[in-house]
């Protein structure tokens, strides 16, 4: 408890100076101070860009592909292969994100030419949400009532039919849970960026072009702590993500409060 | 443009599963083939779909395995044990031991520190708290889960560090330094630091897991411990702590495997830099563990450097495989048992 309310308190209060109009549209400047060392001045948005397209374009990877997957496990996984499946996914959803980050280079930014870019930081990214939105999906899907099942089945319609229209839909909710708190989660990914997304002081102009994200600029700030305001513009940056994760997961939660209990507990 | 494309997916499709039953029986194909329905096309696309995990596992072991060839070709099994970090061209040399063992120290710190921590979380979750408290507690924590570590490592920079260093390595360098491992100057910028964010971070998954584990405990076990005249401590390590405890030592791998694969807020407070005198020797000094290695130079790493990197990663690989794999086995076991055997 108190780690988190120091982690709140802290942002909020360091970030709270740096914001400023300037900071939150504007772009990374280096200016010199009277005292002739460099300071860093400018904004922020290029990050808040980047992250935000690195999220939509996660999810548009990463929830369609999770969805089938979790409708395989729901509904065909009750065998050994499926179990395996199921294991695996567990395993892959606690790797070390870092791994896949080298995965996603070695194939994507190298062995595809594809170069770092706001496409492979979306690949890597969804590597790390496809396990997480498989799970919720297929605890959603579980959720559902078998008399809905075999109800719809009654109608005579075939058994994919009834699946997306009948069984997915009545699970809608509990799916867009899950979906929404993995694209939370990813959105604070730092380590398989580092090795995917490359870095941009510029705003983007299409996703085979390297981009930068908040998570990272925060980290690379707080590695150039020796230039002045670099410290102040992280926290300025970190209260942007964290208001960002934190409304999200708060919205979500308040929204669907006392349910999707076994969902939840899959991120 | 578009349509060529959309016939080349869809014959790949169906071309597939038919490949699949003409190994099975070659003669019944044609009898396959014309049964061949949408709902057989939807369980095939799912099955594929589902068995992503199992491809993205095998390639990412075979470009990892690939990757760090040249390392293992030039050093053998020495890159394991070395101590040496040498990028300057010419006069490489490449060993990972201090590295493997950063790793373990700062996991260890984390996942000794952690446990505790939890398991009174979880205790006090699941059967001591009154049930208007349960929910909103439950609901913080998870939030802790929610914040990304590069913030826990950018307040553990800024903030905590200054904490550690003041209230726990002064005094214990000034009392205790003549034990080896609390040798050094505090700074704050160590070992111990990264350890204890780590901590922090794992809390919420091993928390919430040993809760689920000891909310699986039949109420019976309680009733048998309280029905022979034990206290409340006594019922909550009796019943519920012995009976859960491979679930709670899950946990507790699981807690590891998160603190062994975590790594920006780690390289930002262990402030050490690769070389032989980053051993972990004492707890008060910099440190490097292979995912904050693999993070800081990946950017400009070339040749051999850049296999010596991959060389890390399939350790850290390995390392996550089998804690995770141990984990699992061991968090499933207990809900198996209780959800069937037992009750």
């Amino acid at each position: 408890m108190i780690p988190l309310a120091s982690i709140l308190f802290e942002v909020v209060r360091n970030g709270a100076t740096a914001l400023s109009v300037q900071f939150l549209t504007g772009t990374p400047a280096l200016v010199t101070l009277p005292t002739g060392n460099a300071a860093l001045a400018g904004g922020i948005a290029v990050s808040i860009e980047g992250t935000l397209v690195l999220m939509g374009l996660t999810a548009v990877i990463a929830v369609p592909i999770g969805l089938l997957a979790g409708v395989y496990l729901a509904e065909f996984g009750d065998n050994r292969f499926g179990r395996s499946i199921r294991f695996l996914n567990d395993v892959l959803s606690e790797f070390p994100s870092i791994v896949i980050g080298i995965l996603v280079y070695s194939i994507l930014v190298v062995g595809l030419r594809v170069g770092f870019s706001a496409f492979a930081g979306g690949v890597a990214l969804s590597i790390i949400m496809l396990p997480i939105v498989t799970r919720t999906t297929e605890e959603s899907i579980k959720l559902v009532p078998r008399s809905v099942r075999d109800a719809a089945m009654a109608l005579g319609i075939r058994k994919w039919r009834a699946t997306i229209s009948v069984v997915l839909s009545t699970a809608r909710s509990g799916v867009v849970t899950g979906a929404l708190l993995s694209v939370a989660r990813i959105s604070g990914e730092s380590a398989p960026l580092l090795l995917t997304i490359g870095t941009s002081s510029y705003f983007l102009s299409g996703l085979n072009q390297q981009v930068d994200a908040l998570p990272v600029r925060i980290f690379l700030l707080s590695s150039e702590n020796y230039v002045s305001g670099a410290q102040q513009q992280g926290w300025g940056a970190a209260l942007i993500l964290i208001v960002l994760v934190l409304c999200l997961n708060l919205a979500v939660r308040i929204a669907t409060r006392g349910k999707y209990g076994a969902v939840r507990s899959r991120i | 443009m578009g349509l060529p494309r959309v016939s080349i997916l869809a014959t790949t499709e169906e071309a597939a599963p038919a490949k699949r039953a003409e190994d099975k029986v070659s003669d019944t194909f044609l009898q396959k083939l014309k049964g061949f329905s949408s709902d057989d096309l939807f369980e095939f696309l799912a099955t594929s779909i589902g068995s992503l995990v199992l491809v993205i596992l095998i390639v990412t072991s075979v470009v990892l395995t690939r990757g760090s060839l040249a390392v293992f070709g030039k050093f053998g099994f020495g890159f394991l044990t070395g101590t040496d970090w040498n990028t300057s061209l010419g006069s490489e040399s490449y060993g990972a031991l201090p590295y493997i063992l950063g790793t373990l120290v700062t996991a260890g710190i984390a996942i000794s520190v952690g446990i505790l921590i939890s398991l009174g979380i979880a205790i006090f979750l699941s059967e001591m708290a009154p049930s208007f408290l349960r929910s909103p507690l439950s609901q913080v924590i998870e939030l802790l889960a929610a914040v990304p570590s590069v913030i826990y490592g950018f307040w553990g920079l800024f903030v905590f560090r200054f904490w550690v260093r003041d209230y726990l390595e002064t005094p214990l360098s000034t009392y205790l330094g003549w034990i080896p491992a609390f040798h050094g100057t505090a700074t704050g910028y160590d070992i111990l630091t990264a350890g204890l964010v780590l901590s922090i971070m794992i809390i919420p998954t091993v928390s919430s897991v040993s809760k689920e584990t000891m909310m699986a405990v039949p109420s019976s076990q309680r009733e048998a411990a309280y029905s022979i005249g034990a206290t409340r401590w006594e019922v909550v390590k009796l019943g519920v702590l012995r009976y859960g405890r491979s679930g709670i030592f899950g946990a507790a791998i699981l807690g590891l495997g998160r603190a062994v694969g975590e790594t920006m807020a780690v390289t930002m407070v262990i402030g050490g830099t690769p070389g032989p005198y980053v051993l972990p020797t004492s707890l008060l000094k910099g440190g490097v563990t292979l995912s904050s290695l693999i993070a800081t130079e990946f950017g400009d790493a070339t040749g051999i450097h850049l296999s010596a990197l991959f060389g890390l990663g399939i350790v850290l690989f390995l390392f996550a495989l089998v804690i995770n794999v141990f984990a699992r086995l061991m968090v499933w076991r207990v809900f198996k048992v209780t959800g069937g055997i037992v009750e």
